[in-house]
């Protein structure tokens, strides 16, 4: 087992009228352990869909995917919750933040989800990592877009999933912030994690080990299906 | 950080949406227990109004049982003993004695060892035109007591009015300007007034008492009598029967009736009043019970509504939260959580309310209810209405969130993450 991460086949079509609107073109994509990969593609050519499929928040119509050697598709739901907590790391663009807790309760907000406790001290060794330690005890509203993003992706990284997936992550920073965020991500694959970084920006894709591509003509067409 | 923990950083960091739905819970509590507690205080009072008027008339029925009491000691019961040719119904109306019987009856009668009679007095009874003062009268004679052969002598209860002297009552007295000491003619023969009676409201204030032997004389019916009065006859009412079997053993064919007494009617004041104060204590009850009536069908139709608007409200309320926590609930979701762990986490929230609502509207509805009756309060720390309020608060907001709650457990996670 080579890969972190196998998409096989992967499609995901929307229903509108008679009509299907496809939203991912059939896709086939690998990472590796300690890989940094990204997917480019042109707005609305379904990096998100994709990225939402590879983390088993999306069921995809057709294909395989299969992370750390498990077919998540084939998972019961509350062993596919588990297994998301413990092994995959989400990184949004609207960072998603709840709103009413502090940096430091947002990076330990996992610890909610998935039942494991006693994460403090990583949480606060994450948060000096990422720059975060006088932000501590302040709310969202309170930061700046790169302190947010950094939050949100401290706490991806609190229980060290062995994959992260990142959604246009730099998509709200300016070029400082988004370098220093992809640079919190390579420094993340180099202790051992992949990251799947998806965006339209081809500069940041080229931080990447290699860079996949969603064709810009998959975007349009409807296929009728029955 | 754990589901509790979320919970209350929540409701402690975002307090108008909690307080909005803690409204909603109080007030559904404080109308639920304001109107328990209405008609407990209610309870109570009647409770109280009741015991208060049955100690009234226990203490007014023991003054009377008392006096009933020393008067039948007094006076005992009192029989008149009528021959057989005597209409009761003439005695009832009129109290007029048309019939008369051997003196010896009486005599027979004190030798029978009747051991409930006491207190013979056999008397003549007639009503008569006075001829000297053209007045009709009563003209008793009497003697004195019939002796009992076989019990001890004892003080005679009436005092034999002696030869040549009369005994007159109220009425006479007073329109004839007699007094003890006058003397009197009657029908020819001459009486020296011994007494006069003081008023008695009956019959006895025109009456006029001489010795039976001379009555007898003067109304040509020698050896004979009308009536044997019995006194203080050691029987009650229902023994009646008893006497009478006895009686007519002894002298068959008499008549045997009870007196209109003192007794007689101090029995039946008391028996009256026990059956007013009964009265009055039952229709104080009914008063009660109606107003209770009336209160419960004012809860009947408050209650049910205040509770279901109260639970559109929470339900509003929950609902715009998970409208709110949209982003939150994706995340968490992301995160690992379960849906279960979504509606958990909202349902934490729904009890809390429940609990602190019900605690806030326990008190409110508490005071309301006091103040409405002016009651006291320790009987409402009575812990079946607290348990009641308790439950149906919780299950209020539990039950009003829990469409809401559902709705964001099965809230599609993909759905708010891929927006951008
Ligand atoms: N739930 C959905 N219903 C219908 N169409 C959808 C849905 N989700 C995504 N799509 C469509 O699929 C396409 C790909 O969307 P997305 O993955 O968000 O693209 P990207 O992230 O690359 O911009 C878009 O055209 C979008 O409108
Ligand atoms: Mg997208």
């Amino acid at each position: 087992m080579t890969h972190l991460l196998r998409l096989e086949g992967v499609v995901k079509t929307y229903p509108k009228g008679n009509l299907r609107i496809t939203a991912l073109p059939p896709v086939d994509l690998t990472v590796g352990p300690g890989q940094f990969v990204a997917l480019q593609g042109p707005s609305g050519s379904g990096k998100t869909t994709c990225l939402l499929i590879a983390g088993g928040l999306l069921r995809p119509d057709s294909g395989q995917v299969l992370v750390d050697g498990q077919d998540l598709y084939t998972m019961p739901r509350s062993r596919l919750a588990a297994f998301r907590a413990r092994n995959i790391g989400f990184v949004f663009q609207q960072y998603h933040l709840i709103p009413y807790l502090t940096v430091f309760e947002n990076i330990l907000a996992p610890e909610a989800a998935g039942g494991r406790f006693g994460n403090e001290s990583r949480a606060k060794a994450l948060a000096e990592q990422f720059g975060l330690a006088h932000r501590l005890d302040h709310t969202p509203a309170e930061l700046s877009s790169g302190e947010k993003q950094r939050t949100a992706l401290a706490r991806a990284l609190l229980f060290s999933p062995k994959l992260v997936l990142a959604d246009e992550v730099t998509g709200n920073l300016d070029h400082q912030n988004a370098l220093g965020v992809l640079r919190h991500l390579r420094g993340y694959v180099e202790t051992g994690g992949s990251v799947l970084l998806v965006t339209h920006d081809r500069e940041i894709a080229a931080q990447a080990d290699r860079v996949e591509y969603l064709p810009t003509s998959q975007t349009q067409p409807l296929e009728a299906r029955q | 950080m754990t589901v509790w923990q979320l919970v209350i950083k929540e409701i402690t960091r975002r307090k108008l949406n909690f307080a909005s739905g803690l409204i909603a819970v109080t007030l559904a509590v404080a109308v639920l227990g304001g109107s328990m507690t209405i008609l407990k205080l209610h309870d109570l009072r009647t409770g109280r109004i009741v015991a208060e008027k049955e100690k009234e008339t226990k203490a007014r029925m023991t003054v009377l049982e008392d006096d009933y009491r020393k008067i039948m000691k007094n006076l005992g019961f009192n029989l008149l003993i009528f021959p057989e040719g005597q209409r009761l119904s003439d005695f009832y109306a009129e109290d007029a004695v048309s019939a008369y019987m051997p003196e010896t009856y009486a005599t027979r009668l004190a030798e029978a060892k009747i051991v409930t009679i006491r207190h013979l007095l056999p008397t003549l009874e007639e009503k008569v035109r006075w001829p000297e003062t053209k007045r009709t009268i009563i003209l008793i004679g009497t003697r004195g007591e019939v002796p009992s052969l076989f019990r001890d002598a004892r003080e005679p209860i009436l005092v034999a009015v002696p030869k040549g002297r009369a005994v007159i009552g109220h009425q006479l007295a007073q329109d004839l300007g007699l007094k003890p000491g006058d003397r009197i003619t009657l029908f020819g023969r001459a009486f020296t007034v011994s007494q006069c009676n003081e008023e008695r409201g009956s019959k006895d204030d025109i009456s006029l008492w001489i010795d039976l032997a001379q009555a007898q004389e003067m109304l040509n019916k020698q050896g004979r009598i009308n009536a044997i009065l019995a006194l203080k006859c050691i029987c009650a009412g229902n023994e009646l029967a008893l006497v009478r079997r006895d009686v007519a053993a002894v002298l068959p064919g008499v008549q045997v009736i009870e007196q209109g007494s003192k007794v007689l009617t101090r029995a039946e004041a008391r028996d009256r009043a026990a059956r007013e104060a009964a009265d009055a204590i039952a229709a104080e009850v009914h008063n009660r019970r109606q107003l209770r009536d009336e209160q419960e069908r004012v809860s009947a139709i408050l209650v049910p509504l205040v509770l279901l608007v109260s639970a559109l409200w929470i339900g509003l309320v929950f609902y715009t939260n998970v409208r709110e926590r949209r982003s939150e609930i994706g995340i968490l979701r992301a995160l690992g959580a379960r849906s279960a762990t979504i509606l958990g986490l909202f349902l934490t929230k729904a009890l809390l309310m429940g609990l602190i609502g019900a605690v806030a509207g326990y008190i409110a509805g508490v005071l309301v209810g006091v103040s409405r009756q002016g009651g006291v309060i320790f009987a409402l720390l009575e812990p079946r209405l607290m348990l009641l309020v308790l439950t149906s608060a919780v299950v209020l907001a539990v039950a009003a969130s829990w469409v809401p709650a559902y709705y964001a457990a099965q809230q599609d996670p993909a759905e708010v993450l891929r927006e951008e």
